[in-house]
């Protein structure tokens, strides 16, 4: 279809964002919602306006200046804003900048390098168990049993070493993504695939067995507590947090103002990630990387250095996560193998691949998607769910009452059959994902499209 | 598959040998290597005689690692029939082992239930367990086939990693399909495999001597139901494969899709017989499972799945002998790892570290000889 061909609502629509009117009904959308979203802060149907407001600031034609002001405002004012009242919205801010970064790093992986890795959540496990252990009373328990060490008083280290640890955990992740990375360079897809997903089970079952002879990890329980880092004084001055409870209606304490921190210093790492994955994209070396995927044998023909090219992939995307894993465990204060399971690999495969394979917008939204399903939406329905029970009401066409449901069905444990379904239905029909890159959607669809090998 | 062609006795008779021999030879080398080892780390237990009770437990060892060899050997035949044939690794192919599993357990549990087992003779019941292993056989198959026609066929042109995201996403989708069924039914998702007939009984061999303490040394009634209808499919499986036209055909399409459906194979159909077999022995696979440890959840799958795969890329992916060795391979390595780490390491490393020992293995194969054992090494398709 030519650009004179196009219909005439859609040339309007064209001329409309392209307008300077455009911006202000941007503008006017996010004010709405965030109206909206203060006078019912329990509501997921605002929830999701809210953030899809982000896509629209994401998409506006307009210059670049613009649109980052627009972000600006929104991540620094209007979510902390919110959050102030309700702070599940910060804990959601939170944890989509988390798996943002996540998604993005397995992304470079994946979508840049073309290599599929199942046990990603593993570097994202040394990241969280290296604060994890510097970080808690660990390094006095070492010949204790698990379950069995006294309470001490203090810490061993400082907890502004947080943020040494923070470039520690990075480098380390990028380490073990070398050491991952330097057996495996020679197989091939598939093998690569279950190697990686054996390297994630390996690092688990390390986490959960370590704490004999030494006890390292703590073992099943996991450890806990961690430090987090000392805030500025200004932010936990009593005049200041009064002033906040004021202002939100609620009392607002010192664990408020750490999610507040932890958002941000979130929102900050995703943010260098993006810049970082956007400078690599069209770098030498994403080059190398898109050369790589696209076909190995023509690549080393041409002279990019195979072995430097994969194994600068493993690192780049393990460092990532790496620290996010520190920040989680300072988040959380407490770390424990489960959270590293096979399950939260693949949601983290499952944020790229409805992204987008290879593009950076898309691994963020699929990210934010991916979480919101995770720890809003489904847990909605759970408890709307839960509520229904109480009542004597009947399900409607079947005729039975709710009540009678087994409470086995709990939708917020059916994380793996959406994620299933999603999968699968991704790679059926849209198999480059919602924000496709341009590169890779042209990739799958050209193969598609000559490829006489198989028989149809 | 790269089997040679052979009449249709040599095609059964010889990967039995091959198989005897296989045990055989497996048993002795790794009994060798523990034996060694129990020599030379005799000095680090004062407690107790670290030689003597290698020995003592060295038979049951090695009959309990034989009977999973053969379970993983089963369930690593569907993973190299499918790859074989389409060069795809079936992800799902431990959820298909699972459903066959719950198929024979639901099954009996039926059955228990109308009263069949209710003082029955040792024929009858053994007729039973033949039952509930052709449910799980017919739940399975069928199971691989829809997974093949609904996940896998649309993509089967789709660059290699497309379909293999597709196939995490079934293996997903039906551990929780599964958890789904059973909670809604149930209200819960674990079931057990009635207990019934002369199963549970044991027959001893011999005794041995251990301060005055004498040890059987016994293989339960069931470890030998299970070799044997082991045995008996791997049998089958050779003679389908190297012994009929169908056989003729799947290694046909196995070597070239485009020629084979010149010749009239009708490769789609080829395909999806591949899959009824390989998700028939899956399922055969699961009940036998669910049959020796009893309890069945939806997530039984995982673990024996990752472990059969290893077991097909250990002998050489795509090698119908090779996967029956590596899965014996397999099987004694971890029931030597769970009964002599903790003994050897002074109880420093116990027996939770067996499954790692898988992913060591395959890690370490993968690098060193990525064709596996019996593998040829194959050039690499886009």
């Amino acid at each position: 279809m030519t650009t004179t061909e196009r219909n005439p609502i859609s040339a309007l629509f064209q001329r409309l964002t392209h307008s300077p009117l455009w911006p202000i009904l941007v503008l006017a959308y996010m004010a709405f919602v965030t109206y909206e979203v203060t006078q019912a802060p329990r509501s997921l149907f605002w929830r999701v306006f809210f953030l899809i407001g982000f896509l629209l600031i994401f998409a506006m034609p307009q210059p670049m200046w613009l649109k980052l002001t627009y972000a600006g405002v929104v991540t620094l004012l209007l979510v902390p804003l919110i959050g102030l009242q309700n702070p599940f919205l910060l804990e959601l801010g939170f944890q989509i900048c988390v798996f943002g970064t996540l998604a993005l790093g397995l992304n470079l992986v994946v979508g840049f390098a073309g290599l599929l890795d199942l046990g990603y959540i593993a570097f994202y496990a040394v990241g969280a168990y290296l604060w994890a252990f510097f970080g808690s009373q660990q390094l006095w328990n070492l010949y204790t049993v698990a379950g069995t060490a006294q309470a001490h008083v203090g810490f061993p280290l400082n907890p502004n070493l947080f943020w040494l640890f923070l470039i520690l955990g990075t480098g380390a992740a990028a380490l073990m993504g070398i050491a991952l990375g330097t057996p495996v360079l020679r197989l091939r897809g598939d093998y690569l695939a279950i190697v990686t997903l054996g390297f994630g089970e390996v690092i688990r079952v390390l986490a959960s067995n370590l704490s004999k002879p030494i006890n390292l990890t703590n073992g099943p329980q996991g450890i806990t507590p961690i430090q987090r880092p000392d805030l500025p004084l200004v932010l936990i001055s009593p005049e200041f947090l009064d002033r906040l409870t004021s202002l939100a209606g609620r009392v607002i304490g010192l664990g408020d103002i750490y999610s507040f921190f932890f958002y941000l210093l979130a929102l900050v790492i995703l943010v260098v990630t993006i810049v970082i994955a956007r400078r690599l994209e069209d770098s030498k070396l994403g080059r190398a990387w898109t050369a790589i995927r696209e076909d190995e044998v023509a690549a080393i023909a041409m002279g990019i250095p195979l072995v430097r090219s994969k194994l600068a992939a493993f690192a780049i995307g393990a460092s990532f996560s790496g620290a996010m894993g520190v920040v989680f465990a300072a988040n959380r204060t407490f770390v424990s193998p489960e959270t590293f399971s096979l399950t939260s690999s693949i949601s983290v495969l499952v944020m790229v691949i409805l992204g987008g394979l290879g593009s950076i917008p898309g691994a963020v939204v699929g990210a934010a998607v991916v979480t919101l399903l995770n720890i809003d939406f489904l847990q909605t329905l759970s408890l709307e769910l839960s509520r229904l029970r109480q009542g004597a009401e009947l399900i409607p066409l079947i005729g039975m009452p709710w009540s009678q449901l087994p409470s086995q069905l709990d939708p917020a444990r059916y994380q793996r059959l959406v994620f299933g379904i999603i999968l699968v239905l991704m790679m059926i029909f849209r198999p480059e994902g919602i924000i496709p890159s341009q590169r890779r959607k042209m990739e799958i669809h050209e193969r598609e499209a000559n490829d006489g090998q198989s028989v149809k | 598959m790269h089997l040679p062609r052979t009449n249709a006795l040599q095609a059964v008779l010889r990967p039995l040998g091959q198989l005897l021999l296989f045990v055989l030879g497996g048993s002795v080398i790794i009994s060798l290597i523990v034996i060694l080892a129990a020599y030379l780390l005799r000095g680090s237990r004062q407690d107790m005689d670290l030689v003597q009770i290698t020995f003592v437990l060295l038979p049951q060892v090695l009959i309990d690692g034989i009977t999973l060899g053969f379970v993983y050997a089963t369930i690593a035949l569907g993973y190299t029939m499918v790859y074989g044939v389409l060069e795809f690794i079936n992800f799902a192919h431990g959820e298909i082992f699972m459903f066959g599993a719950f198929a024979g357990v639901e099954l009996m549990i039926f059955m228990s239930n109308q009263g069949y087992f209710d003082g029955i003779g040792d024929l009858m019941a053994y007729s039973y367990v033949l039952l509930s292993i052709l449910a799980g056989m017919l739940v399975a198959g069928l199971l691989a086939i829809s997974v093949e026609r609904v996940a896998y066929r649309p993509l089967r042109a789709a660059p290699r990693l497309v379909p293999l995201i597709s196939a995490i996403g079934v293996s997903f989708f039906l551990q929780d399909a599964m958890r789904f069924i059973q909670s809604s039914v149930h209200g819960d998702f674990y079931r057990s495999y009635p207990t019934f007939g002369p199963f549970t009984e044991r027959v001893t061999f011999f005794s041995v001597d251990l301060n005055g303490r004498a040890i059987d040394i016994t293989i339960q009634n069931k470890s030998i139901i299970m070799i044997i209808v082991a045995i008996v499919m791997l049998a089958g499986l050779n003679y389908l494969v190297n012994g009929t036209k169908i056989g003729k055909a799947i290694r046909a399409v196995a070597q070239d899709q485009r020629t084979a459906s010149l010749m009239g194979i009708n490769v789609n159909a080829i395909i999806a017989i591949t899959f009824l077999i390989g998700g028939a022995l899956g399922g055969a696979a699961g009940v036998l499972y669910a049959f020796k440890f009893t309890r069945v959840d939806p997530f039984m799958g995982f673990l024996p799945g990752l472990k059969a795969f290893t077991a097909a890329v250990l002998g050489g992916i795509g090698n119908i002998t090779g996967a029956m060795l590596g899965g014996i391979v397999l099987g004694l390595l971890e029931s030597f790892a769970a009964s002599y780490l903790s003994i050897f390491t002074n109880g420093a490393f116990g027996a939770e570290y067996k499954d790692i020992f898988a992913f060591i293995i395959l890690i370490g194969i993968l690098i060193f000889k990525p064709s596996g054992l019996l593998g040829q090494t194959v050039s690499q398709k886009a």
